[in-house]
């Protein structure tokens, strides 16, 4: 027993000098596995990333949010918009007055512009909102106070800032109370909003402008129609009344009989979940088939080297054998120096796809996560990679006869 | 008291290639005693090789049979022949057979890896280091096969035969590759071994090279033709390594 442990230890002592004596051999032949596992891990780090910070914002939406916009929906469900709002504003008060299930409307407009203040100027984006929107979004000011239903009323030239355009415009910090430009008409800075962090696909949230959109529609957009309402149910349990009440209240002022086609559509919080959750299990399932097929590349690169050392050491098998190596002995030396090489290389992968996730969040600020799963999955595939692929070679090594591999040139 | 080690009856061995038949050993006999120095000659493709390969638990027989120490070694496994190889049998190679880029201790370890004494790290060593010593290459022992002359690598390969302390020595050719004075150093160490209790069986072409064993037997067609002992057995020592101490060999038994 003591022997046959302490003959195992030797022959992968034998495996590990092959391995040292063939450096730059091994190392091309890890690289496979290591690129491999280094993309996986990265790969699926940025893509966890991107759903979480995806499910972090839908789920700062509040279970209560419901959003409105115009277009109607084909009967594949998906969304049609010609480009021609069907919502006004008076909609939006209609639902608030009519719909007791809605606690809270708010009608939605947005442009882009150049905002300049003092010397700096930022291109952002802007978003006419009611008073409300503070309420349905659950997002108040840090700094500052929010604008007022008189200022919606009255299209007061105020705003409040998101706090990336603070950082551009305002290094200082004081905004409150300044004036910033925003296509040459002058609004007063009234707040700073919190900061939400949490982007979704890479777009900061914090980048942008709030104003009464009132004030966007007369002196920025020039648009007479809203490009969509946002609401909130006055509870959770309440959302499915509210969007039942809303289709009435709607289909009435649109003047749409009950089974036509609405020209507007809604989603709660749950479904607009939902639907991006469906998108990430497809997204989950193209990174799996990649690390799929990356590992199995790499593990045939393991597999043709491993060929090629069988039958370049031919002779050394030859003479291994002669000297009393089993067949074992032989299979145990090239499994081990294959699996060896996958291990390493799927170590030095992790390594790399750490770094390498590592330096993404770094330097482009995308959400990573790395998770222990798929490091320590991707290191167990790499393994098992080594196995599967060295098998075959070094069973091949082992079948050799000891005359033939004696006698191979 | 002499006992067979080697005893073959009808020990024939047929290659197949395709249509043709080669009738490489046609029914060979053969006995050789325990102690006995046995040299094998013959014209080229009479079977020497093959009957050695044979001797050497390399190949198979395609019939016949043969008792190494009293056990019929020509059904055997693999596997139990890779025993019977590596804890019988010392091989000696023509070309030397050792592993490139290896130390020549690391290579007269090998056997020892291979084996069933269950020693230590450092029992091998020893081992190896006492083995190199038998053949006169102490103080070269990290020396790497290309560093080494030819005669200097063939002494690295009777040490790493000697090594599992075998009771039989088999080499084909062992002088084959080498000039004729380091032939007669090489000759000089299997000699020295014969003195020593081990059973050596070589093939050679040189009568000169014959004329170090006891016994001549000449292979011809696949059967021996002449099996002869040699009146003038040759003790020329010249050009020897310097013997091992008595000493340091029964140290490490
Ligand atoms: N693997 C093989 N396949 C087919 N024929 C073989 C094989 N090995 C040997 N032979 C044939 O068997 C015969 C005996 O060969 P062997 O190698 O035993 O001769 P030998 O006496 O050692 O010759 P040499 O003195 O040249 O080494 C030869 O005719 C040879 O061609
Ligand atoms: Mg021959």
């Amino acid at each position: 027993m003591r022997s046959s442990v302490m003959r195992l230890g030797n022959i992968t002592m034998v495996g590990l000098r092959a391995i040292a004596r063939n450096k730059m051999r091994s190392f091309l032949t890890a690289l496979g596995i290591i690129i491999g596992v280094g993309c996986v891990i990265a790969v699926v780090a940025i893509g966890n990333g991107a759903t979480k910070s995806v499910e972090n914002t839908i789920n700062s939406l509040g279970t209560n949010y419901i959003m409105l916009f115009p277009g109607a929906s084909t009967s594949s469900g998906a969304r049609m918009f010609t480009g021609n709002s069907t919502l006004t504003a008076d909609d939006a008060e209609a639902i608030k007055t009519e719909c007791p299930a809605v606690a809270y409307v708010s009608p939605t407009v947005r442009a882009a512009a150049q905002v300049v203040a003092g010397e700096l100027n930022w291109g952002t984006s802007i978003q006419g909102v009611s008073e409300d929107y503070p309420l349905i979004r659950s997002w108040n000011v840090s700094q500052g106070t929010f604008f007022s239903d008189q200022d919606v009323k009255s299209a007061s030239k105020v705003c409040v800032l998101g706090s990336t355009v603070v950082d551009n415009l305002f290094p200082n910090g004081e905004a409150v109370g300044q004036i910033v430009r925003i296509k040459n008409v002058p609004f007063k800075v009234l707040g700073v909003l919190d900061k939400k962090g949490g982007n979704m696909m890479g777009q900061d949230q914090d980048d942008t402008i709030i104003a009464p959109y009132t004030t966007v529609m007369k002196r920025l957009s020039g648009k007479t129609k809203i490009d969509m309402i946002q609401l909130s149910a006055v509870s959770a349990g309440q959302v499915q009344e509210a969007q039942n009440q809303i289709d009435g209240v709607l289909r009435q002022r649109h003047r749409i009989p009950p089974k036509g086609d609405a020209d507007f559509q809604m989603r709660s919080q749950e479904e607009i979940a939902q639907a991006s959750g469906q998108q990430t299990a497809i997204l989950r399932l193209l990174l799996l088939v990649i690390a799929a097929i990356s590992l199995l590349v790499g593990g045939i690169g393991i597999m043709n080297i491993m060929l090629v050392s069988v039958t370049e050491r031919t002779r050394e098998i030859g003479i291994r054998m002669a000297i009393g190596a089993k067949g074992r002995h032989v299979l145990l030396q090239f499994l081990f120096e294959a699996v060896t090489l996958a291990i390493v290389g799927g170590a030095l992968g992790i390594a790399f796809g750490v770094g390498a996730s590592l330096a993404v969040k770094h330097f482009l600020q995308w959400p990573i996560v790395v998770t222990t799963a798929s490091v320590v999955l991707s290191f167990g595939v790499a393994a098992f990679v080594g196995i599967f692929f060295g098998f075959y070679p070094a069973r091949k090594a082992a079948r050799l006869d000891p005359i033939d591999a004696l006698r191979y040139e | 008291m002499p006992q067979n080690v080697i005893e073959i009856h009808g020990l024939t061995k047929i290659y197949t290639m395709g249509e043709v038949e080669v009738r490489a050993l046609a029914g060979l006999d053969l006995v050789v005693d325990s102690g006995e120095f046995l040299a094998v000659m013959g014209p080229s493709g009479s079977g020497k090789s093959t009957l050695m390969n044979i001797l050497g638990c390399l190949d198979r027989p395609t019939a016949g049979s043969y008792l190494l120490d009293g056990v019929d070694v020509s059904k055997l496994d693999r596997d139990e022949r890779a025993v019977i190889r590596n804890a019988k049998i010392g091989f000696v190679f023509q070309s030397f057979n050792l592993l490139a880029r290896t130390s020549a201790v690391e290579n007269v370890e090998l056997p020892l890896i291979y084996g069933d004494l269950g020693w230590s790290r450092a029992e091998r060593h020893q081992a190896a280091m006492h083995a190199l010593d038998r053949v006169g290459l102490k103080g070269r022992e990290n020396s790497h096969p290309s560093q080494l002359s030819g005669g200097q690598q063939q002494r690295v390969a009777i040490a790493r035969a000697l090594v599992t302390e075998p009771a039989m020595l088999l080499a084909d050719e062992p002088t084959g590759n080498l000039d004729s004075r380091t032939s007669e150093e090489i000759m000089g160490i299997f000699q020295k071994l014969n003195d020593s209790g081990k059973t050596v069986v070589l093939i050679t072409h040189e009568p000169d090279i014959a004329q170090h064993a006891r016994r001549v037997v000449t292979v011809r067609d696949g059967i021996i033709q002449h099996d002869e002992k040699v009146e003038q057995h040759r003790v020329d020592l010249r050009g020897i390594p310097p013997p091992v101490a008595p000493v340091a060999a029964e140290a490490t038994r």
